[in-house]
């Protein structure tokens, strides 16, 4: 059998969670086996439901010490639940919590791990999954040698399937050990679209010049509904908050789409972004080497281009 | 408090990446390896900072990998910290990795061990989630902060659109990122030093690898860029409409 963790914040089911679910349902039918989803915590979401992104089953634990992470406990829970069930392969989503999970159990299942997979396994001959490495310039494809497996499914990597079935939902019984992490204090950033879940991302560089011109910036992201990002330097200079830096050293992300506005296109930028499915390059300088990465250009001025294109998209909305 | 700061090495992100014995093997040849940034900047920094305001911290290096590893323990030991250990292995399997890394941690009975949030060429991040499991001690990954008084350890870390502060006791695991120190660069002092500092050679521990590497492929380009009239975003924004379907 396969089991899907589902992970939650705020009471709610993360999409990369659900992305998850249906590579889970996927993986199963490719194996010829059940799946079921395995939920820690109290959720407001309808966890039948689960059954329209492919789950046969929802396994629950239901107990509210379970909505904040400790990778000793959740894991713990999860590799027993896994072993109750007889599950062998177990997913994740490559998100925060998946990220610091999925390692320790398949540890305890003695699993294989194979995280950040951009794809199902070619189970042909024997269990091979597929990853981005290298800053996005090569893929490699990993076998997994043991009975058991774990895998991390990126974000954005794999769509929602939708399902016209419900699932049956088990509540599941296995003692909680006692948290040895005690939270103090939960600070989030109010209003704003997580960059990791985001499907279309608006970010800006050092061509932006400073701070207070960041307004055309927001008010594209805006008319978009898009979360914003930005390069190191200024995320460094502190004109954008640290959580908005994308590249190797900052958050990888893999929305369907990146606008760049005034990024240069550096290699160690383009090794957080250059999986978005759609790239545009809003850059002055036709030279700039992100237009080689970029899929839409634009040559000219940011400080122009940007709240044209803001009306261009306002009119469309306003018309569609 | 002793401290075991994990180092790997990753090669320097302009090297050009390319693959031999049929695209099996990643190409070592005229590599320039560095310090895997995350190990460097904020783990490693972030142990010397306590040193700085405890001197009585001891701080160990430990790192799995093959001779060319080399110059790469011997910087940070330049950076800081009192000893390293190498063991001796080129293995990719994150949880021989891990286990190997266990075996030192186990024996040296530290109050804390850091590792990098991921290595970037890999992009794993399973390292430091493994070692609690195998040491089971409680993990906190993603840090952006780290205090320690007495027992008790405050961490700040990630969490999903925000951040959250913990109070965890010792013995602990930590994955760090930015946020937790300011980057250095070693001084003509630490370099000196560095030389005569102990670097300990230790042949794997048992253990059997769970993953292996098939293949490397690279992407396809991108099959060019479309360029847009900057007075035209009516068709810039018609184009991610209809064309790319990504709005
Ligand atoms: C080990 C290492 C790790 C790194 N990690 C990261 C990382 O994670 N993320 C990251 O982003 N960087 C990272 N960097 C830094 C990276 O190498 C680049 O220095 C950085 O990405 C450049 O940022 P930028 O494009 O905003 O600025 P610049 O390189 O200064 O580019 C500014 C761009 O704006 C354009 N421009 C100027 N004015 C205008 C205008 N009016 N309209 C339109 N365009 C304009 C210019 O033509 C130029 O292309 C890392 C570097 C190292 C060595
Ligand atoms: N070969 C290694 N030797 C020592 N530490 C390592 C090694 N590989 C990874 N690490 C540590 O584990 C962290 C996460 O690596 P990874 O799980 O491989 O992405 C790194 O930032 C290092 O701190």
């Amino acid at each position: 059998m396969v089991i899907v963790y589902i992970d939650q914040a705020d009471h709610q089911i993360k999409k990369s969670s659900l992305e998850a679910m249906s590579y889970g349902a996927a993986l199963a039918k490719q194996l010829g086996c059940e799946v079921a989803a395995l939920v820690l915590g109290t959720v407001q979401d309808n966890l039948a439901d689960l059954g329209k992104n492919g789950a046969q089953k929802v396994y629950h634990l239901k107990n509210e010490s379970l909505n904040t992470l400790d990778v000793k406990v959740h894991s713990s829970l999860i590799a027993t639940a896994a072993k109750n069930v007889n599950a062998n392969v177990v997913v994740f989503a490559h998100n925060i919590n998946g990220k610091a999970i999925a390692p320790a159990v398949s540890v305890k299942l003695e699993a294989g791990i194979v995280t950040g997979a951009s794809s199902l396994p070619n189970t042909e001959n024997g269990f091979v999954v597929t990853k981005t490495v290298f800053s996005g310039k090569a893929f490699a494809s990993i076998q997994i040698e043991t009975p058991n497996k774990v895998i991390a499914i990126n974000q954005n990597s794999f769509g929602i399937v939708n399902y016209d079935h419900n699932a049956i939902v088990e509540e599941l019984n296995i003692p909680i050990p006692a948290s040895s992490i005690k939270i103090t204090k939960v600070e989030k950033v109010e209003g704003e679209i997580p960059l990791t879940e985001a499907s279309l991302v608006v970010s800006g560089g050092r061509g932006l010049k400073g701070p207070e011109h960041w307004g055309i910036l927001l008010d594209l992201a805006k008319s978009l509904g898009a979360a914003t990002a930005c390069s190191r330097p200024v995320s460094d200079s502190d004109w954008r908050p640290h959580h908005e830096h994308v590249g190797q050293t900052g958050i990888q992300i893999a929305p369907n789409l990146y606008i760049a506005i005034g990024i240069s296109g550096a290699i160690q930028h383009l090794a957080g972004v250059n999986r978005s499915k759609t790239i545009v390059v809003i850059n002055k300088d036709p030279e700039a080497p992100f237009f080689k990465a970029a899929d839409y250009g634009v040559v000219g001025d940011a400080f122009e281009v940007v709240p044209t294109l803001t009306k261009a998209i306002l009119k469309m909305k306003s018309t569609a | 408090m002793k401290i075991l700061v994990c180092i790997s090495k990753t090669p320097d992100t302009t090297a050009k990446i390319a693959f031999t014995e049929g695209n099996t093997k990643f190409d070592e040849n005229g590599v320039q390896w560095i310090i895997n940034p995350y190990d460097e900047w904020y783990a490693l920094v972030r142990a010397i900072e306590l040193k700085e305001k405890d001197p009585s911290t001891i701080i160990h290096l430990v790192t799995v990998g093959t001779a060319d590893a080399e110059p790469i323990i011997r910087k940070a030991l330049a950076l800081g910290g009192d000893e390293a250990i190498r063991i001796n292995s080129n293995s990719n399997d994150s949880f021989f990795v891990a286990k190997q890394l266990a075996t030192v941690a186990k024996e040296g009975n530290y109050d804390l061990i850091f590792t990098g949030k991921e290595t970037i060429d890999y992009n794993s991040a399973s390292i430091g989630s493994m070692l609690s499991a195998l040491l089971d001690m409680p993990f906190v990954s993603l840090a952006n902060k780290f205090d320690c008084d007495g027992n008790t350890a405050t961490v700040r870390r990630e969490i999903e659109g925000g951040e959250e502060t913990c109070e965890v006791n010792l013995p602990v695991v930590i994955s760090c990122q930015k946020g937790m120190a300011e980057q250095r660069i070693p001084n003509m002092r630490g370099i000196m030093a560095a030389r005569t500092k102990p670097l300990k050679v230790l042949e794997p521990f048992e253990a059997s690898a769970t993953t292996s590497i098939k293949k490397f492929d690279t992407p396809p380009a991108k099959s060019g860029v479309k360029l847009i009239d900057p007075a035209n975003m009516d068709e810039l924004v018609r184009l991610l409409k209809e064309e790319a379907k990504v709005i």
